[in-house]
């Protein structure tokens, strides 16, 4: 194709280095395709906007996987259709590079598409180069999403049906649709004129990215002779004739002469400060206060809005401020939606080996199913704790040392039914003494996503403490 | 330091800001969703990168773009989005790119369920992409060493050059136990190989291609090499009570804390019993285990999975002694209590 380049672009090697084989001057692309002109085009723009020790070429699957042979720029070579999303990679983490993804219409329009599609509407900043030839190339003339209506190739012998293929994807239009793109633009090497069209948008979306505007996007319509299974001549008029009705040249978004919004810097924190290693609230780490009679694996169960989990994490809490070591598991997704809800929490000195409970040595039951579901699982002279206002008129074993707390009516009588699962704490405090009062207010502090709700804990806390006397 | 009560899943965000990993890319999935989260809460604040991607097979791309600039980048998930991710973890294995991936198994085949179960050990510690290659796999059994194997997970990345993957299951994934969080060395090595927009890496190529049948044959006996280094190196493992056993228990993850349970339980009915643990499940352990063969009388593999670990553990013994298995399924767990009993049952169990 003839070009006005008046020198070779000093972003595009002299030696092909990483090209095997003795021949390090010639590209591998067959004579009269499109992917040459593109490479030269984005070498010329790269060195007139001064970015090439910047520059990140994304190398896709495709005829062009190759692409790295050429440039002098850092190269990734990645997946097939994966480009834009290995690029948001490159883009987030080094903001300063210039990040240019070269992609086939298969790769970007098939296998890729959604990547592309999430990509431009992340509005992620990087540049895009689109070869649509309307085929495959590289594994030998297959169909494209870009392929024509009619277009034979070896996957349509008898050319691309909307019956069973469906219309060709129009790129532009479909990114067109979207709010983020800055710059989306098609453009065709089919004769000098378009081809200098095609050099400017070239330019101009890399130099959208220079100025941190966001996604661009050209898209090139170019010559495939090997695979159209025409002469380099030819194939230029036959994009004239055939592409052009079906892909109109233009530009589909310029936001080019916007004003861009100031950049903010955000506040950093270090390290210590986010995971508050030294300045947060954090435990002393220290040997047990108080010796443990025996490991208490317990279950906590009621219904899901009884703040059973949260129940279950602040003991467990508690258990680790005391300086006990401690487990917490929940019985966690669909099934803590469909009503009820538990929760496993083992407090012990020693090493804890199995964090499940299955048969318990504490049941707290904050309802009747609950209660029904785990009184037998109780080993005997387990302690029971249950909520007798929710549950009445039970057999409760003798074998049991049994509790019954009103957690839900002393709540209400503080003002608040939610609070019946830190009576229930305090019962357990008061009538086991395994970690301090101080200890459980200071569970409840790290793990009450509402500061102002502390005090009514605390009240409950500290009903539930003075509720706790055995039954029988 | 300070001692923090957290999920394990947390405790994975915690390990990767101590090792300064830099960008997380992610997709949302039970039980893994808490790691997703907690990156998105803790990233932006420290100026490092979260985002959650169009799918798992675009996070695991993410992760592989940052990767090639050389920074430390990670991605989690379960099951069903880890199948998503082979495309991107073979070719990091391919271009030799450090990245870190967290599975919280879940049950399967399909869509399964989101119970603990450890179906994914073939996926991830065989292979599960296409080609040649292995990935370093780290199984944490409590929250502590979700962040301090998160920690080593990225060190060895680094050190390798290779996906290094934390194999975890529900349970380890959703139980709070205490952290001890401090402020580490953390051993980072340069990395010239990067292409990172500098004229220092001008130049620079991250590929995973080699296409002359010479050239790839060179570039996989080298990562074979490098592989055989990984199993002379850094094979990690715990073993409990096993000096006397005549029985010894193989388990991971959440099986390891029952199995640590039912050891114990065993041992006062007098059964001599101990176990392994396999901190890396590749490398394997086989040499603890090949020498501990010469002394026991009998192997009993505990996994929830029908029988993935198990043929790890049978060829270190290489028929020396009986290999049973134990197994649960579709988040069934089972409990020290059930392990005991099957201790006793000396046979007819496989
Ligand atoms: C996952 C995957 N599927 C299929 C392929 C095979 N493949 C290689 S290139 C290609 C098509 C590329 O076509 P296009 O993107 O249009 O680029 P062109 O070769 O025409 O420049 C395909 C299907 C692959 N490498 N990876």
């Amino acid at each position: 194709m003839d070009m006005v380049v008046k020198e070779k672009a000093k972003s595009i090697l002299d030696q092909y280095k990483y090209k095997p084989g003795p021949d390090k001057e010639s590209t591998h692309y067959c004579p009269g395709c499109g992917h040459g002109n593109v490479h030269k085009m984005i070498g010329e723009a790269v060195d007139e906007l001064g970015v090439a020790e910047r520059a990140v070429l994304m190398s896709p699957v495709g005829c062009s996987v190759f692409a790295y042979y050429y440039f002098n720029m850092g190269h990734i070579q990645v997946a097939h259709g994966r480009a834009p999303a290995a690029a948001t990679g490159v883009k987030r983490s080094q903001p300063h590079a210039i990040v240019m993804s070269y992609q086939g219409d298969g790769d970007l329009a098939a296998i890729g598409g959604n990547n592309i599609l999430q990509a431009a509407n992340r509005g992620e900043n990087m540049t895009v180069f689109f070869i649509n030839n309307a085929i495959y190339g590289m594994t030998g003339g297959q169909m494209a999403p870009t392929t024509l209506l009619g277009q034979r190739t070896s996957t349509t012998p008898r050319g691309r049906t909307r019956a069973n293929e469906g219309f060709p994807i129009r790129v532009c239009e479909l990114l067109a649709s979207l709010e983020a793109p800055v710059y989306l633009e098609r453009v065709a090497l089919i004769d000098p004129k378009t081809t200098a069209k095609a050099r400017k948008a070239i330019k101009k979306a890399i130099q959208m990215q220079v100025e941190g505007r966001g996604f661009s996007l050209v898209e090139i319509l170019s010559p495939c002779p090997t695979g159209w299974k025409l002469s380099p001549v030819d194939s230029r008029e036959w994009i004239a004739k055939n592409m052009l009705p079906v892909f109109p040249l233009g530009v589909y978004r310029d936001r080019s002469k916007e004003e861009l919004p100031p950049n903010e810097e955000p506040k950093i924190e270090t390290v210590a400060e986010a995971l508050g290693i030294e300045t947060g609230e954090t435990a002393t780490i220290r040997k047990s206060s108080a010796p443990l009679p025996e490991t208490v694996r317990m279950k906590v169960a009621g219904f899901g809005g009884q703040g059973i989990l949260f129940l279950g994490e602040v003991l467990a809490e508690a258990g680790m401020q005391a300086g006990h070591r401690v487990t917490w598991l929940p019985s966690y997704g669909p099934e803590m939606r469909g009503g009820t809800a538990n929760c496993h929490v083992v407090i012990s000195a020693e090493r804890i080996g199995s964090p499940t409970v299955t048969l318990p040595n504490v049941l707290v039951a904050m309802n009747r199913p609950s209660y029904e579901r785990f009184v037998d699982d109780v080993v005997d002279n387990g302690m029971l704790l249950y909520d007798s206002s929710l549950i009445e008129g039970v057999p409760v074993p003798e074998r049991l040392r049994s509790y019954a707390i009103p957690a839900t009516q002393i709540a209400d009588s503080i003002g608040n039914t939610r609070v019946a699962n830190v009576v229930m704490l305090g019962a357990y405090l008061g009538i086991t003494g395994i970690f301090t009062r101080e200890q459980a207010l200071k569970a409840l502090r790290l793990h009450i996503r509402r500061p102002q709700l502390l005090e009514l804990n605390e009240k409950a806390l500290d009903a539930g403490m003075k509720a706790a006397s055995p039954k029988k | 330091m300070a001692r923090k009560l957290m999920k394990g899943n947390k405790a994975v965000i915690m390990g990767a800001i101590l090792a300064d990993c830099r960008a997380y890319f992610g997709y949302p999935i039970t039980p893994a969703s808490e790691i997703a989260e907690a990156a998105a809460d803790y990233f932006p604040r420290l100026g490092r990168t979260f985002l959650q991607a169009e799918s798992e097979v675009a996070a695991i791309n993410m992760v592989y773009g940052a990767a090639a600039t050389g920074v430390r980048a990670m991605t989690a998930s379960s099951g069903p989005g880890i199948s998503l991710k082979q495309e991107g973890i073979s070719y990091s294995a391919g271009a030799e790119l450090p990245i870190v991936v967290v599975d919280i198994m879940r049950g399967g085949p399909g869509l399964g369920n989101i119970a603990p179960e450890q179906g994914d050990y073939f996926q991830v510690v065989k292979g599960g992409g296409h080609g040649n290659y292995r990935n370093i796999v780290l199984s944490p059994n409590c929250a502590q060493e979700m962040c301090d194997l998160t920690i080593l997970a990225f060190e060895l990345a680094d050190k390798y050059r290779n996906p290094a993957v934390i194999l975890a299951d529900g349970y380890i994934g959703q139980m709070m136990e205490p952290v001890d969080l401090s402020i580490r060395e953390i051993w980072k090595p340069e990395k010239p190989w990067a292409v990172d927009g500098t004229s220092r890496t001008q130049g620079n190529l991250v590929s995973s291609i080699h296409l002359s049948a010479e050239e790839l044959e060179v570039h996989v006996e080298h990562l074979f090499k490098k592989y055989q280094t990984v199993e002379a190196n850094e094979v990690r493992y715990e073993e409990y009570r096993t000096e006397d056993a005549d029985v010894i228990l193989i388990g991971y993850g959440v099986v390891s804390r029952i199995v640590l349970s039912a050891v114990d339980a065993a041992r006062k009915k007098g059964v001599r019993v101990g176990m392994i643990r396999p901190i890396t499940l590749w490398p394997f352990p086989t040499e603890i285990i090949r020498k501990r063969a010469e002394s026991v009388e009998e192997f009993v593999v505990a996994e929830l999975s029908t029988g993935q670990l198990i043929e790890d553990v049978r060829l270190a013994v290489e028929g020396r002694k009986p290999v049973r298995l134990f197994r649960r399924t579709g988040g069934m767990v089972p409990s020290a209590e059930e392990i005991v009993n099957i201790l006793e049952v000396r046979e007819g169990v496989a």
